[in-house]
């Protein structure tokens, strides 16, 4: 489709800016697209590995997996802080395409997420796509992630640069990050 | 400080592979347009576009007082989409991460919840992509 099989290896998370609106993330696992589908949409799953940094857990999950139907995630830190996700899937073709709405935190209108997963040689690639519905919400979300990572990020700087691809490859836009310390937490938005 | 057209220019500019290409070389140090072609199958022309279009972003300058014109890179634009992107990467990351033990978890057959009841269209394992 647009060749991000071809990307990295197991254990990287590959990382690119398709477009002046868009922010795609990439990730190879080593299981079948079925399994990796439900690993993504069924709640008894998700609180397993959805959690970002440690430190948080998923109390609240709630899936209602249909066109139209709603999902709800809740993240809780272990200093209390709450960080809810939440929105509507518009699109679900199991085990190779799921669309979603996404708003977080209820204070920004909603991105539209789609996850593609396409196996190969019993590899699943995960290709999760936001999409920003106007420029002024993606800057709503760049000065929110310059005020809670601008302190890590410009220490992280060299790192960030050190990960941009040294060539170009014929149908890559890899843009792997890399070699940042763990222990940071996610953004809370309020 | 952050404006809507700079923001665009940015991650336009960003979206593409050659002068992600080019900012990575000029993390390393101020180069020539020369030196900044060799690694590409490229004309000057084309180079030269590429770093119009960096420039007009922001995210280069070009030297004025020696005649190569020496290309730098400038940090700043750099360092807002850094700082937002860095949200995605932390997250997702570490969420991979423990994806990817869980799922080695799951497909050892030590996890019980291994897609209980659900019906599967067929064997995890024998399916074509």
């Amino acid at each position: 489709m647009h060749g991000t099989d071809e990307l990295g290896g197991l254990g990287v998370t590959t990382f690119d800016l398709p477009s002046d609106r868009e922010v795609r993330i990439t990730r190879v696992v080593a299981a079948p697209k079925q399994l990796v589908f439900d690993l993504h949409t069924k709640p008894e799953h998700v609180p397993n590995w959805m959690l970002g940094p440690s430190g948080w857990t998923m109390p609240v999950c709630e899936i209602d997996l249909r066109p139209g139907g709603a999902y709800r995630y809740v993240w809780r830190a272990s200093d209390g802080a709450e960080l809810t996700i939440a929105g509507t899937y518009e699109e679900i073709v199991r085990p190779d395409r799921l669309v979603s709405t996404e708003v977080l935190s209820g204070d920004l209108p909603p991105t539209r997420n789609t996850v593609t997963f396409h196996e190969r040689d019993g590899r699943t690639t995960i290709t999760t796509t936001v999409r920003y519905p106007s420029p002024a919400v993606r800057d709503a979300a760049v000065r929110t992630g310059m005020r809670d990572g601008m302190d890590a990020s410009y220490t992280r700087l060299d790192a960030y640069l050190a990960g941009l691809e040294p060539v170009p490859s014929p149908d890559g836009n890899a843009w792997p990050l890399q070699e940042i310390p763990p222990g940071s937490k996610p953004s809370t938005d309020d | 400080m952050v404006t809507t057209d700079r923001l665009s220019a940015t991650f336009a500019a960003l979206a593409d592979p050659t002068r992600r290409a080019i900012l990575a070389r000029l993390a390393k140090g101020e180069a020539s347009v020369k030196e900044l072609s060799a690694p590409f199958a490229m004309t000057g022309p084309a180079i030269s576009k590429h770093l119009r279009v960096l420039e007009h972003a922001g995210l280069i300058s070009r030297g004025r007082a020696a005649q190569w014109r020496p290309c730098r890179l400038e940090a700043g634009p750099l360092q807002e989409v850094a700082a937002f992107t860095e949200e995605y990467r932390r997250f997702w990351d570490d969420s991979y991460a423990r994806l990817d033990a869980y799922l080695q978890m799951i497909q050892d057959g030590t996890a019980e919840a291994t897609a209980a009841g659900e019906p599967t269209e067929g064997p995890l394992d024998a399916r074509d992509g």
